[in-house]
């Protein structure tokens, strides 16, 4: 296969893999931070303290995380036939990824919020804030450098599962690499859309770094 | 009663236990208290004294297990929601660790207790400037509190205290994390505020110096309970708990019997000016003196502080020192001293 053939393919899939990864980190995020935040204000000791509901949430987190992607891809057919119409295809993919990556997001967002300092809490607590104003006022913005950080991790982490959209008849780099490679053998597509992959990680990644760093305030 | 001598803040019978069965530690145990109205009140005790347990309970940051607080005459201890956050905008408080939010401005940390109380843009936005007058930090607006030293740090805490037009301030060992030039500063900025504003501050420290310096009224506070309290100039130099005794440096934490040995106890309480009443008095009785220790400060060109001299052997040499010493107009007693 010509040069120029390979980037027509590698274009299309790194658009495909795009629109997999950025809408189901999206939706992930919308399920994922409320619960991140409910994870740790839950927590004993913490502004809104629910010990029952925290090891329940914790618990059904764990299980979810415990699923293997492929697998919960399958056991989802018939729920993703629902909500997407459809349960083939790059576009119903999204709904398996954001099931997968919102439990994912929610203990990276609990990580990034149990880092802030409990006296930043208590000072928030003595000025007369209420729950909802600390969690908008004082634990994302205080942890936003982290909540960041995060996000480019959990970015990468769902791009990565991108790749076994092929399972479920949905294109993307990861398809053309098996599809090309294993079963073609033909490698020089599949080290290219390999190497797609790679850049979009590493492009992810150190916007990340950058915006983080940008962010945060706590250094002279 | 008139609206000017009731009292800020009442203590009644609190007590505050952590924990339950065998493992339950009493923090707090039947303390009484009252605060006046435009007092700068210190409570001192040594680390786990129970002090920070005390001025949390006053905010209810931390919640009494019995008895009652007062705050202007209300009863804060079944305050519930909106009405608990109501108290603690009238209840300001700053901390040993400052606790500013560190991805604010300097300005956007003093504003955040306008903008809970739903202030205008325009209005906090001057609001903001006259307290960073204040507190002398106006050019500093725009800076992040990551790149102010320790006491700009606690002069933006104040600020941010004093946001929300406070009736009483609440310090738990704000000086504690500072150089001793600083914490003067930090101190005088207190009094300023007490004296100007009329703000009512209670101040925890372990400190004998910032008691001395500021405070009109103190407790002192041993193992959860209440062992001293009077005004700072009778409690300094007429010391009779053990806990103040230690605190104020006549004895040391660990002593054993036969390193205890009399002393005789000099009170500097900022009655006398500079002079060199020591000298004078060897000068005067041509009797030799023996200085064990000297903890001295001078503020405003009084002297404050105390002195150990060790006791002669003979009554009468003892009664010459302490009778010629109370002569010059000192405070004089005999102490056991480690």
């Amino acid at each position: 296969m010509t040069m120029d053939k390979i980037w027509v393919l590698v274009r299309q899939g790194i658009l495909d893999t795009a629109y997999m990864t950025f809408p189901s980190t999206f939706f992930a995020y919308l399920l994922g931070l409320p619960l991140g935040v409910l994870l740790v204000i839950s927590q004993k000791g913490h502004i809104r303290a629910m010990p029952t509901l925290n090891t329940v949430l914790g618990a059904v987190i764990n299980f979810l995380r415990s699923i293997p992607f492929l697998i919960l891809l399958v056991m989802l057919f018939p729920v993703t036939r629902v909500v997407m119409g459809t349960a083939i295809g790059t576009r119903s993919i999204i709904f398996p990824l954001v099931i997968s990556a919102f439990p994912y997001v929610a203990r990276m967002v609990e990580g990034s919020l149990k880092e802030v300092d409990p006296g930043l809490i208590e000072a928030a607590q003595s000025m007369g804030m209420s729950t909802f104003q600390i969690i908008r006022k004082v634990l994302l913005p205080e942890a936003l450098p982290s909540l960041v950080n995060g996000a480019a991790i959990c970015i990468t982490t769902i791009l990565a599962y991108t790749a076994m959209a092929g399972a479920a008849g949905g294109d993307g780099l990861g398809k053309i690499a098996i599809t090309y490679g294993l079963n073609r053998r033909e490698y020089g597509v599949m080290y290219a859309a390999s190497i797609a992959l790679v850049v979009m990680v590493q492009i992810i990644q150190i916007l990340g770094n950058i915006l983080t760093n940008a962010l945060d305030h706590r250094k002279r | 009663m008139s609206e000017s001598t009731r009292p800020m803040i009442q203590i009644q019978g609190l007590t505050k236990i952590y924990g339950s069965g065998a493992s339950q530690v009493t923090a707090l145990q039947d303390v009484n208290l009252t605060v006046n109205r435009g007092d700068i009140h210190g409570i001192i005790g040594m680390s786990g004294a129970g002090k920070s347990t005390l001025i949390r309970c006053i905010n209810r940051l931390d919640t009494p297990t019995e008895g009652r607080i007062l705050i202007d005459g209300q009863n804060i201890m079944d305050l519930k929601g909106a009405q608990l956050r109501a108290m603690r905008r009238r209840v300001s408080m700053i901390f040993q660790q400052f606790n500013l939010l560190m991805q604010k401005t300097v300005a956007r940390n003093v504003r955040i207790p306008l903008e809970i109380a739903g202030v205008s843009r325009k209005e906090a936005d001057d609001r903001v400037k006259e307290l960073l007058k204040i507190v002398g930090l106006e050019h500093k607006a725009r800076a992040y509190p990551a790149q102010l030293s320790g006491g700009q740090k606690q002069r933006v805490a104040i600020a941010r205290a004093l946001a929300s037009d406070p009736e009483v301030l609440l310090s738990d060992e704000a000086t504690s994390a500072l150089d001793p030039m600083t914490t003067q500063s930090i101190l005088a900025l207190l009094q300023d505020i007490n004296q100007r504003m009329g703000i009512t501050i209670i101040i925890i420290t372990h400190e004998m110096a910032v008691i001395r310096q500021i405070c009109n009224q103190v407790t002192i506070i041993d193992g959860g309970v209440i062992v001293e309290e009077g005004s700072v100039d009778e409690v300094f130099t007429h010391t009779r708990s053990s806990a103040g005794r230690r605190l104020f440096g006549i004895i040391k934490d660990e002593i054993k019997e036969d390193e205890i040995t009399e002393a005789l106890r000099i009170v500097f309480d900022g009655t006398t000016r500079n002079e060199p009443l020591i000298s004078s008095f060897i000068l005067k009785s041509g009797m030799p003196v023996n200085i064990l220790s000297a903890d001295m400060h001078r503020i405003g060109g009084k002297a404050y502080g105390q002195m150990l001299l060790s006791l002669p052997e003979s009554y009468a040499d003892r009664e010459k020192l302490t009778n010629g010493l109370r002569e010059m107009g000192l405070t004089v007693e005999e102490v056991h001293t480690s």
